[in-house]
């Protein structure tokens, strides 16, 4: 690697590592302002996300599910599309996976495992396609139906494992009979379930193998294949994009529905892995997290693990935080959203450090291009 | 340039309301109440509901239209909401001991000063540092949730909240009287508001001059029109309407803040917005189509006449949302500017 490969890689990395740090830094400044001590809260929040290899394992678990929803909000965003449905593509792909999970007793693991995984993706990708389809044919703004779709979703798992109600209301499809008045599914079987790689008690599982696979393979398509460039060229420049002959609805909705597959991976492999079952009260609150992780690897699969690690590690620490020293674990999401910022607007970050904007460097994609087509 | 198609879209919605004004009156009054399905569509308490369901989208849906026919797309107002939902919030319980109304206005200060200020950030994000709008939206909504999740003091309870106030003779007409003159004080103020937007944006010279940001900065500008000035101050006072919303919900319609309390209300007006092609009567009527799926949700599940599981029932808003903006979103149009920041010829930051 020479050496001006490697500076451009510190000019990418630099704002995003500046953003954290400010990030942190105006964190701390919240806290000190409404009587909380940040540096035992940072200190706690150290611990709990490397502190020890009970820590990096939580981190790691949390990271799985942000690598794959990430990518999700990354690959739409590639297309100039603005996944917010993320949330709702992973409940859709729990629900799938769990269903296939608790049904085909007997199924040899090599084929019920996939079988799951692969039900997973496709009910991601039919959430991702619904906003797709009607962005191209009606014109309707994924943002919005993204939006309304998650609350769908929602109410649409809740209502699978729903133990039934007083006004006659039958049980769903996926409720667990012997579970009595509690809404949540049965366990998936054994041969549907993600094994260890390190058990009990770090419980890391092969999902965040998969994870990273699924990593590399997007980066693979995005830059090296067809289909990753029309994207691209669909995400730059649509009008252009249409003149060069391609078919810009097609890749519009194809890349919907690849962002929803990778949500609704997502959301399989975190049922299967970890949690082995579903209740109605789990939000897909990985899904909104999502964006953030996008974001902040400026829509690069690389950089898209690299920040889903760092928000996993938030994650995990924050529990931690607020055990030791009783800060409350949602100034996380605050810390989050300042990063955010500040990576949306590396202005900021430049005037702060005062650093010179790089002469070769393109400026970040603009999404909004409005609500009509 | 064509001329805008929101007549066809307003004289249906007009019809419809007309139509449903003469069904409640019909129903509220003759044996046609009878019928349990007929209360569930056109009772009063199915009237009285859809309009407090519909306040905070009204008021979502007039801050949307005044960022973004200057040229500002906001998402946020999500966020702006909850955390003039929280600041209302603060504000009351902070001062209970205060006279009712004294306290109960403190909190309604509280939320537009609160609101007004998410609108200034949004503002400086997306004028000042070019953030991209829709990103600076996401970061407000995130930003409230985590600072209001992390400041609640799950403790604090709110004494007392608004109370209705029937407007001497109008009151006393039958069923119009009891749904729409018999109102807490928030409730009038809006569909005041509505009107106040209407006249300003299209009969003011601020409305004029606002509306030229949107679609035609460079012009606007040309004639000396200060454009960022107009969208730092549309998108402020739209905060400050958003903020109200949120106030709404605390004050007047919850009495108490929970965690998250904005549901999605912020998401729904962008899409009553939408709906409404960005006119203030549009974004009103849909506002109002919205808050009736609410109150129909909750009616069904109150008469119980459906053994339908309730997760359908409440997925009507969502899905007649899906519905709407899918239906109309190829008819209407966006302003011509928005979502782009304006920089002056030749100058920058």
């Amino acid at each position: 690697m020479n050496s001006s490969s490697l500076r451009r890689i510190g000019q990418t990395l630099l704002i995003p590592i500046l953003a954290v740090f400010s990030a942190l830094v105006v964190g701390a400044i919240i806290m000190w302002i409404f009587g909380d001590n940040p540096i035992a809260a940072y200190r706690g929040l150290f611990e709990g996300a490397v502190g020890s290899a009970r820590a990096w394992s939580t981190t790691i678990r949390k990271m799985t599910p942000l690598i794959l929803t990430g990518l999700s909000v990354a690959v739409a965003f590639k297309a100039g599309l603005f996944n917010i449905g993320a949330s709702g593509q992973f409940i859709m792909g729990t629900v799938c996976s769990v269903a296939v999970g608790i049904n085909f007793e007997g199924l040899p693991a090599f084929i019920h495992l996939p079988l799951a995984l692969l039900a997973g993706i496709a009910g991601g990708m039919a959430w991702g396609f619904i906003p797709g389809a009607l962005k191209v044919f009606t014109g309707a703004h994924e943002v919005i139906v993204t939006i309304m779709l998650n609350y769908v979703a929602s109410l649409f798992a809740s209502w699978t494992v729903y133990a039934g109600g007083t006004q006659g209301q039958t049980p769903g499809p996926l409720w667990d009979t012997t579970a009595g008045p509690i809404s949540e599914t049965a366990d998936v079987f054994i041969s549907a379930r993600l094994p260890w790689i390190f058990a009990e008690p770090y419980r890391v599982h092969w999902g965040v193998v998969i994870a990273l696979v699924v990593a590399l393979i997007m980066w693979w398509v995005i830059f090296k294949t067809t289909l990753g460039f029309e994207t691209r060229t669909v995400g730059a420049n649509n009008k252009a994009a249409r003149y060069a002959g391609m078919n810009v609805n097609w890749v519009i909705i194809l890349t919907m529905m690849i962002a929803g597959g990778l949500a609704g991976l997502a959301g399989g492999i975190e049922t299967l892995g970890l949690n082995h079952k579903f209740a109605p009260e789990f939000t897909g609150g990985v899904g909104f997290d999502g964006i953030t992780v996008a974001l902040l690897g400026q829509t690069n699969p690389i950089g898209v693990v690299l920040s889903a690690f760092l928000l996993g590690a938030l994650d995990a620490g924050g529990a931690r935080m607020q055990f030791d020293s009783g800060v409350s674990a949602d100034i996380i999401q605050v810390i989050q959203a300042l990063v955010l910022a500040f990576v949306a607007a590396p202005t900021i970050i430049r005037q702060i450090y005062r650093i010179r904007k790089p002469s070769d460097q393109v400026e970040s994609t603009v999404f909004s291009s409005g609500w009509g087509r | 340039m064509g001329k805008r198609r929101y007549r066809v879209t307003s004289y249906i919605i007009g019809g419809l309301i007309l139509v449903f004004i003469v069904m409640a009156i019909l129903v509220n009054t003759t044996s046609l109440g009878d019928s349990t399905w007929m209360r569930v569509f056109f009772g009063i308490s199915a009237l009285n509901f859809t309009l407090r369901a519909s306040v905070p989208l009204i008021l979502g849906a007039m801050c949307g239209i005044l960022c973004e026919r200057t040229g500002i797309i906001n998402i946020g107002i999500e966020g702006m909401m909850l955390a003039g939902a929280f600041a209302a919030f603060v504000a009351k319980t902070n001062t209970n001991d205060w006279p009712l109304l004294a306290s109960l206005l403190f909190g309604v200060a509280a939320a537009l000063v609160t609101g007004g200020l998410m609108g200034l950030l949004h503002g400086v994000f997306s004028i000042r540092y070019r953030m991209d709008q829709i990103i600076s939206g996401t970061v407000l909504i995130i930003l409230a949730a985590g600072l209001t999740a992390y400041l609640f003091d799950r403790n604090a309870v709110a004494e007392g909240k608004f109370g209705t106030i029937a407007i001497p003779g109008l009151s006393q007409i039958p069923v119009l009287g009891e749904v729409i003159f018999t109102n807490p004080p928030l409730t009038y103020t809006t569909l005041i508001l509505v009107v106040v937007i209407h006249i300003g944006f299209f009969y003011t010279r601020w409305g004029l001059r606002s509306r030229a940001c949107g679609e035609h900065p460079r012009a606007a500008d040309t004639v000396g029109i200060n454009v960022n000035r107009f969208r730092y101050m549309n998108t402020i006072i739209g905060g400050m309407l958003a903020g109200l919303a949120g106030g709404f919900l605390v004050l007047e319609a919850v009495g108490q803040f929970q965690e998250g309390m904005t549901a999605g209300r912020g998401f729904i007006s962008l899409a009553a917005m939408i709906f409404g092609n960005w006119m203030p009567f549009g974004a009103m009527g849909a506002s109002l189509l919205f808050g009736y799926t609410q109150a129909l949700q909750n009616e069904l599940l109150l008469a119980g006449v459906t053994t339908v599981p309730r997760q359908f029932v409440s997925m009507i808003p969502y899905i007649v949302t899906i519905v709407a903006v899918s239906g109309f979103v190829g008819r209407v149009r966006p302003p011509a500017a928005e979502g782009k920041v304006y920089e002056t010829e030749g100058g920058s930051e």
